[in-house]
């Protein structure tokens, strides 16, 4: 077996600031909200991490099987997906307002936009 | 691991540079259609990677929504918003990199003090999933872990997570539901024989699937989350192959709108009938004479009445999308 050691976390902590980093630096909104699912996939995949067990299997009870992962982080981020969704459709409604008041989905376009109201 | 045995440690290692080289390019890529697919692939992969870790509920759930669900939604909401690419240059920005160089390299300084990936003896292992793992077997009476923990010992949780799903299906309601004059949506797909013939086929089974993941999860991996988004997704297939107008005709809006609440209320209902009983709230043990014939009944119905909410939000959420008019 190879031994993972602590690469697991880190590649996960990579994909994690990946996903920060699109959500800072687009402007496009649909493009934040990628960003966004990947932070969240990230995070999700984390905490899986952190259950698995080496010699251990699916956490479905079963005769002469000794060893299980965690369930607990498996039952908290099945629903965290499921709300995941969710949010991320309450979101991309508001873009699609957001589109329907300004005609566009760039972030500095409708700042500006703004901006040029106010004076 | 013994020879013979697949070893779990190389695939792991070789899916996440996978997901790293897709985020990777999710960040270069201007197009957004290219990107929104992407996303899609990036879920499907980290679906065999939680169940390379074991966590074959999770990966159900994250193949049906972020491969199905939430693809489908984004690509509707960029055809709504006229999105083809994005206008500016795609240049590193410093400000951010610097911003997520520095927080990251302080996340992994902390991953120094954790315990290394899959060891048996990590604090999180000892105390309470120990404790699931030895007595949910005599206590609950069903093999499934997951369901077991998730509906009765984590009960309050699972309605509170219901509850958000339903709430965030309120603010897209009040979002998009507002009709408006514009350009009905295309059947465009309708006259390609390939699909529809197979999409045909396709479609009961998906929904027969969803029916056994829902009532077979106390025994395999499944549930009513994951049977919700299965069902859903068949119903998103059926709309996308035949249209929104023939698929309106069979899932009307009042009876939708009616599942959407009817799911919480059952759940919720379960508590309220054990506390008529005598018990706490969703204290399944009062459900029935024995009390492991209790956690039966009780599982089984709030199971159902989550799997009713989440498939009646998706298709909603879905519908509302689709219905929605471009201007």
């Amino acid at each position: 077996m190879v031994d993972v050691g602590l690469y697991n976390y880190w590649a996960v902590i990579v994909l994690m600031m990946t996903g920060l980093y699109v959500v800072i630096a687009r402007s496009n909104l649909v493009k934040k909200l990628i960003g966004l699912n990947v932070f969240q996939v990230a995070v999700i995949m984390f905490y899986i991490s952190i259950g698995k067990v080496d010699t251990g299997t699916a956490p479905i009870l079963e005769e002469g099987i000794e060893a299980y992962s965690n369930p607990v982080p498996h039952v908290l981020m099945l629903t965290a997906i499921v709300v995941g969704v969710a949010t991320i459709a309450l979101a991309l409604a508001l873009v699609v307002r957001l589109y329907g008041a300004y005609g566009t989905i760039e972030e500095d376009e409708i700042a500006e936009m703004d901006a040029a109201e106010e004076l | 691991m013994n020879g013979g045995v697949i070893d779990t440690g190389l695939i792991d290692m070789i899916l996440l540079a996978f997901l790293v080289a897709i985020t990777w390019a999710i960040v270069r890529l201007r197009d957004l259609f290219g990107a929104v697919m992407l996303t899609g692939i990036f879920s499907l992969i980290s679906a065999c990677l939680f169940m390379v870790m074991d966590a074959v509920d999770v990966a159900f759930t994250e193949a049906a929504v972020g491969a199905g669900i939430s693809t489908v939604l984004m690509l509707r909401t960029l055809a709504l918003t006229k999105g083809r690419s994005e206008p500016h240059h795609n240049r590193l920005e410093l400000g951010p990199l610097l911003l997520v160089v520095v927080i990251g390299a302080i996340l992994i300084y902390g991953t120094f003090d954790m315990p290394r990936y899959g060891d048996p003896q990590a604090p999180v292992h000892t105390e309470m999933a120990a404790r699931f793992i030895e007595q949910s077997g005599e206590e609950i009476g069903i093999p499934n872990i997951v369901t077991s923990v998730l509906g009765s010992y984590r009960g309050y949780d699972t309605f509170g997570e219901t509850t958000v799903v339903f709430t965030a299906a309120i603010g897209v309601f009040l979002l998009l539901g507002v009709p408006r004059r514009g350009r009905r949506a295309g059947d465009a797909l309708r006259n390609d024989i390939v699909l529809r013939i197979s999409a045909k086929a396709l479609i009961p089974l998906i929904m027969v699937f969803a029916l056994y993941v829902q009532f077979h999860g106390d025994y395999g991996p499944g549930g009513g989350f994951q049977a919700g988004v299965i069902w859903a997704a068949a119903i998103v297939l059926y709309t996308l192959v035949f249209g929104l107008a023939r698929a309106e005709k069979i899932f009307r809006r009042r009876p939708l709108e009616l599942l959407v609440a009817g799911g919480v209320l059952l759940y919720g209902a379960v508590g309220v009938v054990t506390m008529a009983l005598g018990g706490n709230f969703l204290d399944y043990d009062y459900l029935a004479s024995d009390p492991v014939a209790g956690q039966h009944y009780g599982i089984l119905l709030i199971e159902l009445g989550v799997g009713i909410t989440v498939a009646a939000v998706m298709v909603a959420l879905f519908f509302l999308f689709v219905r929605r008019r471009q201007v």
